[in-house]
């Protein structure tokens, strides 16, 4: 957009309501003059400033690193904090992330999930006994550093369960995000489990087995994390340990 | 009315509050969290480059110790700190980092042998010795002597942030999310927890506890422009301030980061720079050198966001219709580089201004970063005021930065306070004052209070609008309580400040209801924040010096004779428009680096009457000890083992130590 232009007048159709209320959610449209670099983050926050108060969205970094803000926007997930309006058409439809606990608008309760999976798959480092802190680090090798941060890097915005088409069918599916974890601790050598102990936490159909190789996951992630390569990786693993 | 016990309440979900209620879990007390969002999303996870703490590791690392990284820390500080607290934080980092990498923190690793560095502008050859390989690294960061600042990429605090988070789900700590302290109960001088509103149902409830630690993080959401998170308004400060009796300390140090994109305020680390990364003007011209010959682009934060404002006040920025900026060069580092080590960087840069840093420069201005001023607590985070109340991280002030923090020691003193509070915590719950004695009446009125001040806002029929009001602040403390501060400026600052404050009691709002309503929080957190925003201009009015990051135009030199104390603000009466200043002089003769020049920045400062017998001191006891071991020196000069909790006690190993 040149200076000279003439701004875009933007149509944001935004999925309202709350569980508690009476009516079912609908649609409502709210207009806003697109900003040179204007982001969803700045037009939603615009909206709620100047035309609907109530307004329910989460955001908390604004700069695609925290997570809070995934939505489902024009039918993807994806954050919204990062998305440029200058990217979607005149009219942009947002709505809440499937999958979530709903909490009213565009906000969910990715938190309460987020817990819950990280409480059923451990998602820490299982070591025995207390760090060592004065002596010096054991060393690890810089590649493998590396790598283990390649993984580590999901920021648990939870776009790929949305995008997942077992997770809409099968309540207690853990998610590419479940599988990635364990893919993350798997390849740590300062977690002591054994793929019999992680077999036992994904090795069925809420697990590694559960997932369709759709892959809706491995296309809407943000981070861009090798999903699909992990996903394979771990089922193969899995299947081996299977046949122990 | 709901009551939720436990035996030890932390507010605030971030690195600083997980780590001091996995600490005090640990010792076999109940714990309980709250927090405004998923703990994982809290602003620790915006800390990019990394965390500083003296291992001493690597071809650039070696020498390092805590004396080098305490001497950093104090002129980082501009002798503003509290030099107990800073020789506390060096000792413990070390600590916190091995912590952290047995949790799971994949740490970037030393690759023995030769490797190409970016230094000065320059590609140059270094060698890592073989005995490091493997070993934590560490990038250099502004105002470090050495390459000191351990990372993960420029996810670091991503990283540490989820480490830390996986272990309080581990010890299967509760955090009660989307939960807000609204107040603290107290009586007495003793706290007994808070009244706490549910932002998705509106409900309050009070969470009561023999301890109470506040962990919320900064304020700088009170500025128009910041790198904060939204979440970063201070309300876990203010709702301290108003209790009266616990006074916030040094408010007006505010610090503003020399790199945030152009115009949206998002940080890029300060890994860019201590990587290799440059600082370019409209022409192109490399400037910092100009200015700081020593330092460069790698003097300490104030000092490079004055000069880089100075430099586009003299008319040297990129003009644009939303105002000035300049230029931060990384394309010399390369592309292999800036896919490994600073990637977040990159991707902030595809998607907030479709450009590739490899190939083009960043336009960064200075913008709001970080508050140094918090609660006012003593050593080991104590809160001064009020029994029961403890502060950490980024809300506290210990007060480890003073008027100027260093890149690399907040993301770290997160973690060390959550260490050095955690064991505070469970000291006192074990004392003979950790009992809690309570009365249901005082615990109903606390609830009752603040019940009717919502009611009063949903019902209000006022004629004022929250949001206005918060932007009419954020655009006065931008435009007024900046980097460069006048006196005038203040004063104008301050009376606006007040105005609103009095306007901010007749809010009305458009969504009359309690639950799921955003219009609500913005009504009556801008009350509050208007509370902080007038410590921080008032304090800036009355301090008639430049120290740090607080710059005044008419009083342009640092004033150790005058002002080498720490402000405190308080809040008596709730109806008072203006904080209560009162000041608390640092002890010269006590003090292990007594006053002197930065190494950077100006060298005008004014001395303080005991400075030069606390420099001769100094020097005969150094003379006399010429020889001896350096942790005898240091416990001669200024003893602080007794502040240190019990577990983290004992050296720090490093490579080359002898057995």
């Amino acid at each position: 957009m040149t200076a000279n232009a003439t701004p875009r007048r933007l149509e944001l159709r935004i999925l309202r309501g709350t569980p508690m209320a009476p009516s079912p959610p609908q649609f409502e449209s709210y207009f806003v003059e697109e900003a040179e670099g204007m982001t969803l983050f700045l037009a939603l926050n615009e909206i709620r400033s100047q035309q609907a108060p109530s307004l329910q969205f989460d955001f908390v970094c604004r700069a695609g690193i925290c997570g809070s803000c995934g939505m489902v926007i024009d039918g993807r997930p994806g954050l919204a904090c990062r998305t440029l309006t200058r990217d979607h058409g005149s009219v942009i439809t947002l709505a809440p992330l499937p999958v979530f606990e709903w909490l009213g608008d565009l906000s969910v309760n990715t938190g309460k999930w987020m817990r819950g999976m990280a409480e059923r798959l451990e998602t820490w480092i299982h070591t025995t006994g207390d760090p060592d802190r004065l002596s010096l680090e054991a060393p690890m090798e810089p590649a493998e550093a590396e790598a283990i941060y390649e993984l580590d890097r999901c920021i648990e915005c939870g776009c790929c369960v949305a995008g997942c088409g077992t997770a809409r069918m099968r309540e207690d599916f853990v998610g590419a995000i479940g599988l990635n974890k364990i893919a993350r601790f798997r390849l740590d050598p300062r977690d002591e489990r054994s793929d019999e102990d992680f077999f036992a936490l994904i090795g069925d159909d809420d697990g590694v087995f559960g997932c369709m190789t759709l892959l809706g996951c491995h296309d809407v992630c943000p981070k861009g994390l090798p999903l699909q390569t992990q996903i394979a990786f771990l089922r193969r693993k899995m299947a081996a340990q299977a046949l122990k | 009315m709901q009551i939720i016990y436990s035996d030890v309440l932390v507010i605030g979900g971030g690195l600083a509050g997980l780590r001091a209620a996995v600490g005090t879990r640990r010792r076999g007390h109940e714990v309980i969290i709250l927090s405004l969002v998923p703990p994982k999303r809290s602003h620790s996870a915006a800390a990019q480059g990394g965390m500083q703490a003296s291992l001493g590791h690597g071809a650039k690392g070696a020498g390092d110790n805590e004396d080098v990284h305490f001497e950093d820390t104090v002129r980082g500080s501009d002798w503003g700190c509290d030099q107990e607290v800073a020789r506390l934080f060096v000792h413990t980092a070390p600590q916190a980092v091995r912590e952290l990498a047995a949790w799971g923190v994949p740490w970037n690793r030393i690759q023995a042998g030769p490797r190409e560095v970016v230094v000065d502008g320059r590609r140059v050859r270094i060698n890592e010795p073989d005995d490091a390989h493997g070993m934590i690294a560490a990038r250099d960061f502004g105002g470090t002597k050495k390459w000191r600042t351990c990372y993960v990429s420029d996810g670091t605090g991503h990283a540490m942030l989820y480490a830390m988070s996986d272990q309080a789900v581990a010890a299967s700590i509760p955090v009660h999310e989307r939960m807000e302290a609204l107040a603290l109960i107290h009586e007495n001088g003793r706290c007994h927890g808070a009244v706490v509103r549910n932002l998705v149902s509106g409900e309050l409830s009070a969470y009561l506890a023999r301890a109470t630690c506040i962990a919320t993080g900064g304020f700088g959401r009170i500025y128009q422009i910041s790198s904060n998170a939204v979440i970063n308004e201070g309300i876990g400060a203010a709702i301290a301030l108003e209790t009266g009796l616990v006074s916030l300390g040094n408010m007006e140090a505010v610090q503003f980061h020399p790199t945030t994109i152009f115009p949206a305020g998002i940080l890029v680390t300060e890994g860019c720079r201590g990587d290799g990364g440059l600082l370019r003007d409209a022409a192109g011209h490399r400037f910092m050198p100009d200015y700081e010959p020593e330092k460069k682009e790698l003097a300490s934060r104030d000092v490079v966001s004055r000069r880089m404002t100075q430099h586009m006040r003299a008319g040297h920025g990129v003009k644009t219709r939303f105002g000035d900026h300049l230029w931060l060069d990384i394309t010399l580092l390369g592309a292999a580089h800036i896919d490994a080590k600073l990637r977040e960087v990159k991707e902030i840069c595809q998607h907030f201004l479709g450009i590739d840093p490899a190939r083009d420069f960043i336009p960064v201005r200075p913008a709001q970063h970080y508050s140094m001023g918090g609660i006012r607590t003593d050593a080991h985070g104590h809160a001064r005021g009020l029994r029961g109340l403890f502060a950490c991280g980024e809300a506290a002030c210990w007060d480890l930065h003073g008027f100027n923090r260093l890149g690399g020691n907040s993301v770290a003193e997160t973690v060390v306070a959550g260490m050095i509070v955690g064991e505070t915590m469970a000291d006192f719950v074990e004392s003979g004052e950790g009992d809690l004695q309570v009365s249901t009446a005082v615990v109903r009125e606390a609830l009752a209070q603040e019940e009717a001040h919502l009611a009063g806002l949903v019902e209000g029929r006022g004629e004022e609008d929250a949001s206005a009001l918060m932007a009419a602040m954020q655009t006065i403390m931008t435009e007024k309580v900046a980097i460069f501060r006048r006196g005038d400026l203040l004063e104008s600052a301050v009376e606006e400040l007040r105005s609103l404050l009095i306007r901010s009691r007749q809010i009305s709002l458009r969504t009359r209801r309690h639950a799921g309503n955003p219009e609500l929080v913005t009504a009556y957190r801008v009350q509050k924040m208007l509370k902080l925003a007038l410590c921080v201009a008032y304090g800036a009015l009355e301090r008639t010096e430049s120290r740090g990051a607080h710059y005044r135009e008419d009083f342009p030199r640092r004033d150790d004779a005058q002002w080498l104390k720490r402000t405190l603000a308080t809040w008596p009466r709730a109806d008072d428009t203006l904080p209560t200043l009162s000041y608390e002089a640092l002890d010269v003769s006590r003090m292990e680096l007594p006053p002197g020049w930065r190494g950077y920045g100006a060298r005008d400062a004014i001395d303080h009457p005991d400075t030069s017998a606390r420099v001769a001191e100094v020097a005969a006891l150094r003379d006399r000890l010429a020889g001896v071991d350096r942790h005898a020196i240091q416990s001669a000069l200024m003893p602080f083992s007794h502040l240190v909790p019990p577990p983290f006690r004992g050296r720090n190993a490093r490579l080359g130590d002898q057995p």
